[in-house]
Parts: C-alpha cells; sequence; structure tokens
C-alpha cells in the first residue's frame, strides 16, 4: 500500500491535516489580534517604563561624560601611586571645558558624594582657571598640585578613578545599607546609621504580622459565611463587602478619628477602667495604628478567597467524619481543615503582596516607627529627588514580590483570582 | 445556626465562644465606617463626639461642614469632584474597551502562551502602587503627559483593566460557544455576532468589571500623586492633603458621600453578580 492512499484529503484535495493546522493558525493569530492592543498598551506606559527603572537605577554616566581624556589616560595608571602627568592634563583639559560650559559644580557635587573635601578643592581650581594661573607649557602636574594638597593625595585620584565606569551597583548597596569602601570592596555603613535595613525588616515583619492577624479574624467569619443558611450570610457579606467598596482613604481617615488620643477606643478603654484618664495610650502614629488601620482595610481579601473556598466544601464531609467517631474538633482538623488550605494560600499571599507595598496608612497612621519601605520610595522621590535611588528601591521590593506573584501563581494562578 | 440537643457542654461553650469571635470581626470590619457619618453632622469643629451629642441634643448636630464642602470659600472639593468623575468616567470605558478584548482572546481555546499573557496583563494589579506611580510618572514625563488629565486617565488605565480581563474572564468561562457558531451559521457578521449575542450575554461580567475599573480610578492616589498638578486634583488627593495637614469635619462630609457612593456601587455589583450566576446556571 502506498502512502497517499491512507491520507485523507478535504475536497479541494488538500490534505485534511494541513488543511486543519491552517485554520487552528488562523484562529490562534485572531485571539491574538485581540489581545494585542492591550498587550501593547501595557508594553509601552508600563512594563518598558519598569524596565527603564533599573537603566536610571545603575546610571553612572555623568562623570563618565565629563571626564573622557582623564579616564582614558587613566586606564595606564595602576592607580597605587599619584598618577601620571598624562592623567594630570587629561583632567585639566576635561576640567577647562567644564568651566567654560559652567557645569564644574556638578562634578564637585558627584565627587563629594565619592570622597568628602573635593566640592572646595573643584571650586579652587575653577577660580585658578579662570585667572589663567595655569600655564599650558610647563607640567600641568606640578601647577595642579600646588592649587591644594588634596590634588596631591593619591586617595582623590582614586576616588575620581572609581567614578568611571558608566555603570554602577551602588544604589543598590545603600539600599541594604551598604558601601563601596575606597579599595573597591563592599563594606557595612556605621551600625547607627543602618535605616534602610530597619526599613526592610519591618516592612516584612508588619506584612507578615498582618497576614497572620488577616488570617486568624478571616478564617472563622469566611467559615460562618460559607456554612450559614443563603439568607442570613448574604446580610453579613454585606459588611465584608463594604469595606472592600469603600475609599481607602475614607476607612484610614475613620481610624484616625477612632485611634486619636480622645478618641472612641481610647474613651472605652477608660470607661472599662484599664487605664487611668491622664495615662491614654498613643495608638496612632506608631506600629499599632499600622497594624489595626492595616488588618481591618486588608481583611475582605483575605475572607473573599477563603469563601469562595469553603463554599465548595460539602457539609456532609465533617458529618461522615463525626459519625465515624471523630470528635468535631478531631473531624474539623483532619478533613475540614485540610480543604481550605487552597484558600488559605490564595488570601495569605494575596494579603501579603498587598500589605508589603502598603504606602498611604502607613504615612497617615504610622507615623516615624511605622512607615514602611513604600514611604522611603516616595520620600526619595518627593523630597530628596534621588530618583536614582528610589529606582533601584523599587525594584528591590518589586523582585521580592514578583518572587511571591511566581509562587502564586504556580499555587493558585491568576486566573483564578475571585473578585466579589 | 441552632445547635443540636445532644451537644456537649464543651463543645456548647465553643459553639459560643466561635459566635462570639465572629460577632467581634464583623464589628471590627463595619464599625469604624459608622463612625463617620455621626461626627460628620458635628456642629463644633472638633473631630470628637461633643457633650452634646452624647446627650442626642439636636443643637449639637448640624449641616455646617456639608455647608461648608459644597460653598466654602476657595475650596478645592468642587473642582476635586469634577475632575475625579471625568477622569473615572473616561478610565472606565478605556479599560472596558482594551479589558474586554483581550479576555475575548484570552478565553479561546486557540490563545498562546496564555498563562504567560494573563500574568503580565494581571500584573498591574499585583504590583506595588508605588513602583506602577513611580515607572509610570518617568513614562508621562518624558512624553510630556505629566500633570494633564490625558496622563492620569492613561494611568488608570492601567490600573483598572486588570479588574475587567479577570471578571470578563470569569463571565466568559461558563459562555456556551455553541451560541456564537449558531449565529454565523445562520449568516452572521463576526461583528454583528458579538453585539447582539456575545455582548449582552456578557454584560453582567462586563459592568461589573467596569465598576471595580471605576472605583479604582475614584479611589486612586498614589499614582496621581505622582502625576498630578494643581489644576488635576481629585477627591483622594484632597483627602490626603487634608489628612495630612488641616483634619476638618469637611472631609468627613466628603466621606460620608463617598460611603454612600460606595454603597450604591455595592447593591449593584452585587445584583449584577446575582443576575450573572442566573444566567449562567440557565446555560448550564
Amino acid at each position: 500500500m502506498s502512502s497517499e492512499t491512507k491520507q485523507i484529503l478535504t475536497t479541494d484535495g488538500i490534505p485534511l491535516e494541513l488543511s486543519l493546522k491552517k485554520a487552528e493558525r488562523k484562529n490562534k493569530i485572531k485571539a491574538f489580534l485581540l489581545v494585542t492592543p492591550l498587550l501593547l498598551f501595557l508594553f509601552i506606559t508600563y512594563v518598558f517604563p519598569i524596565g527603564e527603572m533599573f537603566t536610571r537605577s545603575v546610571d553612572d554616566k555623568m562623570v563618565t561624560n565629563m571626564l573622557p581624556k582623564t579616564f582614558k589616560a587613566m586606564e595606564k595608571w595602576d592607580g597605587k601611586e599619584l598618577p601620571p602627568e598624562e592623567v594630570f592634563a587629561g583632567f585639566y583639559f576635561d576640567f577647562k571645558v567644564l568651566v567654560e560650559n559652567q557645569t564644574q559644580g556638578k562634578l564637585g557635587q558627584r565627587l563629594n558624594k565619592e570622597k568628602n573635601g573635593f566640592n572646595s578643592i573643584v571650586k579652587k581650581l575653577m577660580r585658578q582657571i579662570k585667572r589663567n594661573k595655569i600655564d599650558e607649557t610647563v607640567s600641568i602636574k606640578e601647577q595642579i598640585m600646588k592649587v591644594h594638597k588634596r590634588w596631591r593625595t593619591v586617595e582623590y585620584w582614586q576616588a575620581i578613578k572609581r567614578t568611571a565606569p558608566p555603570y554602577t551597583m551602588a544604589k543598590y548597596l545603600k539600599g541594604m545599607d551598604m558601601y563601596f569602601a575606597p579599595d573597591g570592596s563592599i563594606a557595612q555603613v556605621d551600625e547607627d546609621r543602618r535605616i534602610h535595613r530597619i526599613l526592610w525588616l519591618r516592612t516584612l515583619e508588619i506584612a507578615l504580622f498582618v497576614t497572620i492577624f488577616c488570617f486568624l479574624m478571616g478564617y472563622p467569619i469566611a467559615h460562618l459565611l460559607a456554612t450559614l443558611p443563603m439568607k442570613y450570610s448574604n446580610l453579613l457579606m454585606i459588611c465584608v463587602l463594604l469595606p472592600f467598596w469603600t475609599s481607602l482613604l475614607v476607612r484610614t481617615a475613620s481610624w484616625m478619628i477612632l485611634l486619636q488620643q480622645q478618641g472612641l477606643v481610647n474613651d472605652f478603654i477608660v470607661m472599662i477602667g484599664l487605664v487611668a484618664d491622664d495615662n491614654r495610650p498613643t495608638m496612632m502614629y506608631n506600629k499599632v495604628g499600622t497594624y489595626v488601620a492595616m488588618t481591618q482595610i486588608l481583611l475582605p481579601f483575605m475572607v473573599l478567597p477563603l469563601y469562595s473556598v469553603m463554599k465548595t466544601i460539602s457539609p456532609s464531609l465533617m458529618r461522615a467524619g463525626k459519625s465515624l467517631g471523630g470528635t468535631p474538633f478531631v473531624a474539623f482538623w483532619k478533613i475540614y481543615f485540610p480543604l481550605t488550605i487552597p484558600g488559605i494560600g490564595a488570601g495569605c499571599l494575596l494579603v501579603f503582596i498587598l500589605a508589603i507595598g502598603y504606602y498611604i496608612t502607613p504615612a497617615l497612621v504610622g507615623g516615624a516607627s511605622g512607615t514602611l519601605i513604600s514611604n522611603q520610595i516616595a520620600y526619595h522621590m518627593k523630597a530628596t529627588l534621588d530618583w536614582s535611588f528610589a529606582s533601584a528601591m523599587g525594584l528591590m521590593l518589586l523582585s521580592g514580590v514578583l518572587v511571591i506573584y511566581w509562587i502564586y501563581n504556580k499555587l493558585v494562578g491568576v486566573d483564578n483570582i475571585k473578585l466579589g | 445556626m441552632a445547635l443540636p440537643t445532644y451537644t456537649e457542654t464543651r463543645y456548647r461553650i465553643w459553639h459560643y465562644f466561635y459566635i462570639a469571635i465572629c460577632t467581634f470581626v464583623f464589628f471590627f470590619l463595619i464599625a469604624p465606617l459608622f463612625v463617620i457619618f455621626p461626627l460628620s453632622f458635628n456642629a463644633e469643629e472638633f473631630l470628637v463626639f461633643s457633650e452634646g451629642m452624647k446627650r442626642l441634643d439636636p443643637d449639637a448636630f448640624s449641616f455646617r461642614w456639608y455647608h461648608e464642602m459644597v460653598y466654602g470659600t476657595k475650596n478645592p472639593w468642587g473642582l476635586a469632584a469634577k475632575n475625579s468623575f471625568i477622569i473615572a468616567i473616561f478610565a472606565t470605558i478605556g479599560s472596558i474597551i482594551l479589558g474586554t478584548l483581550a479576555a475575548l482572546g484570552l478565553s479561546s481555546r486557540h490563545m498562546p502562551y496564555k498563562g504567560l499573557i494573563m500574568a503580565v496583563l494581571i500584573s498591574p494589579m499585583i504590583v506595588p502602587l508605588i513602583i506602577s506611580g513611580v515607572a509610570i510618572f518617568f513614562f508621562m514625563a518624558k512624553v510630556g503627559l505629566a500633570a494633564t488629565h490625558t496622563g492620569i486617565v492613561l494611568a488608570h488605565i492601567i490600573l483598572g483593566t486588570p479588574f475587567v480581563v479577570i471578571t470578563v474572564t470569569a463571565t466568559l468561562s461558563g459562555f456556551d460557544h455553541s451560541v456564537t457558531r449558531a449565529a454565523s451559521s445562520l449568516g452572521s457578521n463576526p461583528f454583528n455576532t458579538f453585539m447582539k449575542i456575545t455582548l449582552p450575554l456578557i454584560l453582567p461580567g462586563v459592568i461589573s468589571g467596569g465598576l471595580f475599573a471605576f472605583v479604582t480610578s475614584f479611589d486612586e492616589v498614589v499614582v496621581v500623586l505622582f502625576l498630578a498638578g494643581l489644576e488635576n486634583t481629585t477627591i483622594p488627593v484632597q483627602m490626603w492633603t487634608g489628612l495630612r495637614e488641616q483634619l476638618s469635619p469637611t472631609i468627613l462630609a466628603v466621606a460620608t458621600c463617598l460611603i454612600v457612593l460606595s454603597t450604591l456601587i455595592l447593591v449593584t455589583a452585587e445584583l449584577l453578580r446575582r443576575r450573572s450566576e442566573r444566567l449562567r446556571g440557565i446555560n448550564r
């Protein structure tokens, strides 16, 4: 038998297999074209800008562009003793261009960050050049060294050399309270100045505890909602959904009113005699405020996934467990609880992801000891204008969130997120 | 939940303990919203219950702050409300169009790389807002759309589409594709099939996704704080500045209005969800 007879042909003589493949490809393209507008839009306005944050965070081209001749000459310098005449000459001609363009101030500031004391000697050199005190026909090295004793110090030239690469990881190190030591190794910031590490740990701690609180409070009510008859549970569901739909700022405002010194919570604990009237505890502008407000705000995100899983568990399973001799506790622990684990995973991951990037609520009720890493990012975006540092911290936070997102996607699947 | 008569005492105690916990949690969830209500009618300037209010003295209550909210001199709420509504409406329309198209593509069983693409489309909902804010700000500043309504609308479309994609794909998961095939076999072109068959069936999902997108935009403050100039201020931005600087009862009046609005949206969303479940029930 020849192979041609086995092949099934369509009416127009094309093998069926090919014809089907063609139709399949057409459908694929059709489906993809429907997604394309949103995908393109997101890539242009969102995904690429996030990528751009990365280039911004490692960018260190400013000095590289300002001192091209210097760095060319420095390639041959071993960095142990004072650099040779060519480096001084290269630096002099680069610097002269900067003085003509009046941009030498930026160089001074940037180098000052690398090593203290640069600002003043850059200014001093600038004045000498403006007065035409430097004679280009004789040794430039000798003349620059005469301007200030720091120009005769090898550490300052090493500092300039360190700024040569157009990219730097310095901002990422700074985000973890580390820096490049003069010899190029990575060193720790002094113990009393390690602010960022405290912030990272606090962010993790608050996100973790908020997740635990949400779980402890969300599990019982999700269980109640799932087991009550429809007409009662629908009514109680409003208690979960109304906060969910209400503005975040409204909910934060209500906590600010409740938790203030003369607020209702304080009134209540004074009334039941827990504390004296003149000794009201501060519950706002510290961690307590952040915990309480964030737990209430994120609780619906725990209850809804738990509820949707519990709804699918048949009550007869528990009855079977009990009829086989298990006490209610055993039946719950061995049968019901394991079945709810997918919901627990979904709820906890969702709450944790949302909590770790929280900004508004900690900024309003957190005070100094309740602020999180997001607040620090916003601070550098708006106050210090150190955008590259803000980008670096943002990306460090993002990489953490993406890892959890990936786990979430593996365990739950993003297309299984339920809303409302 | 009545307990059977044969329940042992310790389980009885446990049951009442459980009910007590649940009551406490429900109270914890809902009570804060109701604090705002009476305080917004406070006749005095302080954000605490005055003696008069505790005695339910009618003189202690007034519409003073609502009056202030609407007619107050140099007050920003009018402009903020106008901006908020304009931005939210356009952002919702944009999110619905882009999100529904994408959901239709994603629900097709021929869609390649479904999981990966879905993960990208949902990411604006997962990525911390502060990072989205920084990235979007860099983009808008580069193309010259910072401090414009257009820029904020585009930003809110980014943040709103994941909700539409999720709700519409959920609705489409119960969708019976034979009805569209029937329409095609009866000679309808794809556009007509979509408008007359598919859209009416998935409409509840589209609208509830749109509601999510609307609320997201209407409530969004982090990205707007980066993007907005004085002209583009919105209600959440005004509340944010108010809560940080001068905590006045006018904010509570605004907050009360927002709670009323969110109640309306909740009711609509619930009705839609039930309708959608009913429709899908018939399909099965």
